[in-house]
């Protein structure tokens, strides 16, 4: 594979996966328990669409078919997405959601922190931008699960359910690939034991402070995203997004 | 607050923003959600104006989700260049999920247009990426005067996490406020609560 291969599937990595929990969270469009967890949920989502946007305005360039980022959003099926099994998860109970969000910030903010310094100048600059919204995005979601963890009886059964159901799925950024292992040996990509490192710490002492019991780091972890096998919970999000265009092809507005 | 914005880096070199008039702030006060071209002066029909005259012109373009400032004041607008003919306008977006982004561009375009330069190209630079440390000290007397407070500190990594910014109310000064949201109604602001007056208000988050 040439450097500029892996740099486009690397580039669609971090892009897909933005997009997959952006639509995610504008599920909770409407149905949020509170007027302003709609706007930070809705925000968080935007930001991200808006990240997303960013990669795959670049990975359309590095394919350089004269395609753009719509059209890889929205005419690419399951098998072609790189996102992380992590956020295609469903939103469930809001702990769930607190606790899918949680994880992804925290892996998102070492990412996007060390790819600040990444030698490809795009890579980089794309990543700045990302970092400032992100810091808040893991400042909120931190809150909550201490707030859920550390409240009540109930909340704190619920934010425990839903960190030890999500977690077979936080274990696959951190396992890399060839595509990873090219990346960072060309001083492009991140070091994944690093950013593993900086996440358990952060993990560890969130869920403490939560009061909560963190789960075995050893445990086994669900991975296949980076090959583009999904759960089957993709293929939903994706019929409902692409709808559009799939209905009618071209269609602009 | 003053500190952080009197070397904001980067920032165009020679425009000096206009006076916030009575009459200026009575006009930013009555615009609506949407922008418009209310209160547009300048034309340049004819002929070829200075890059001050161009930045002058765009000041008075309201920005579209916070209209009692404008694209300049925002520090949205970083840079004019003529190349020959055509009008060269660099813009960075706040955010990078900015709804508003597209709408900036072609209200640009438009106030442009309307004031004579046909010729137009747009560029987006996302680096360096964008800085409240980029609102001007008019920007901010205009964001207070309409009851948003303006940024406070300069958008260091210290400020942005963890580290509790003290927000003074915008209307009654009060130190003794809360923070309620970190998301407002849209992406650039807080939603806060003071102490002393009761009142909500929005913060301009510092990033
Ligand atoms: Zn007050």
């Amino acid at each position: 594979m040439t450097n500029q291969e892996a740099l486009t599937d690397y580039v669609l990595r971090l892009g897909d996966s933005a997009l997959i929990l952006g639509q995610r969270l504008c599920e909770w469009c409407g149905r949020a328990p509170a007027v302003e967890e709609e706007m930070a949920l809705m925000n968080v989502g935007l930001d991200l669409i808006g990240q997303a946007r960013n990669w795959m305005e670049y990975a359309v360039e590095l394919q350089g078919q004269g395609q753009d980022a719509d059209q890889l959003a929205f005419t690419r099926d399951a098998h072609q997405y790189r996102n992380l099994l992590l956020v295609e998860q469903p939103n469930g109970n809001y702990a769930d959601t607190c606790a899918r969000q949680y994880f992804y910030d925290a892996w998102h903010y070492f990412t996007l922190k060390a790819l600040c310094d990444s030698s490809d100048a795009r890579v980089a600059e794309i990543a700045a931008k990302g970092l400032k919204e992100v810091t808040y995005h893991l400042r909120r979601s931190s809150e909550w699960i201490k707030r859920l963890g550390d409240g009540t009886e109930q909340s704190h059964a619920k934010m425990q359910a839903a960190i030890d159901e999500i977690w077979t799925y936080t274990g696959e950024a951190f396992i890399a690939d060839a595509v990873d292992e090219q990346m960072q040996a060309a001083g492009i990509g991140v070091d994944l034991a690093l950013i593993h490192e900086q996440w358990r710490a952060h993990v560890e002492a969130t869920l403490q402070e939560a009061t909560l019991t963190c789960p075995d780091m050893q445990a086994y972890m669900q991975q296949g995203s980076k090959q583009g096998i999904h759960t089957e919970r993709l293929g939903f999000i994706l019929a409902e997004m692409q709808f559009l265009q799939r209905a009618y092809p071209h269609s602009t507005w | 607050m003053a500190q952080a914005h009197d070397n904001a880096p980067d920032h165009p070199v020679h425009y000096q923003v206009p006076e916030l008039t009575d009459s200026l702030e009575a006009s930013l006060r009555s615009a609506d959600l949407i922008t418009t071209d209310r209160g547009r002066t300048l034309d340049f029909h004819g002929r070829r104006p200075s890059l001050d005259e161009v930045w002058a012109l765009l000041a008075q373009v309201a920005d579209p989700e916070v209209p009692v400032v404008s694209v300049v004041d925002l520090g949205i607008v970083r840079e004019l260049v003529w190349a020959k003919e055509v009008l060269q306008v660099y813009i960075t977006p706040t955010y990078s999920g900015c709804p508003a982004t597209e709408l900036i561009e072609s209200e640009i375009k438009l106030a442009l247009m309307q004031a004579g330069i046909a010729q137009v190209s747009m560029h987006q630079r996302i680096s360096p990426a964008w800085t409240t440390d980029w609102i001007t000290a008019q920007g901010r007397a205009k964001l207070k005067a309409y009851g948003i407070a303006p940024p406070e500190g300069s958008a260091s990594k210290a400020a942005l996490f963890g580290q509790v910014q003290e927000v003074t109310c915008p209307h009654c000064n009060s130190q003794n406020t809360q923070r309620i949201s970190d998301f407002g109604s849209t992406a650039c602001k807080s939603l806060y609560k003071c102490n002393a007056c009761l009142e909500p208000f929005e913060y301009f988050k510092c990033i």
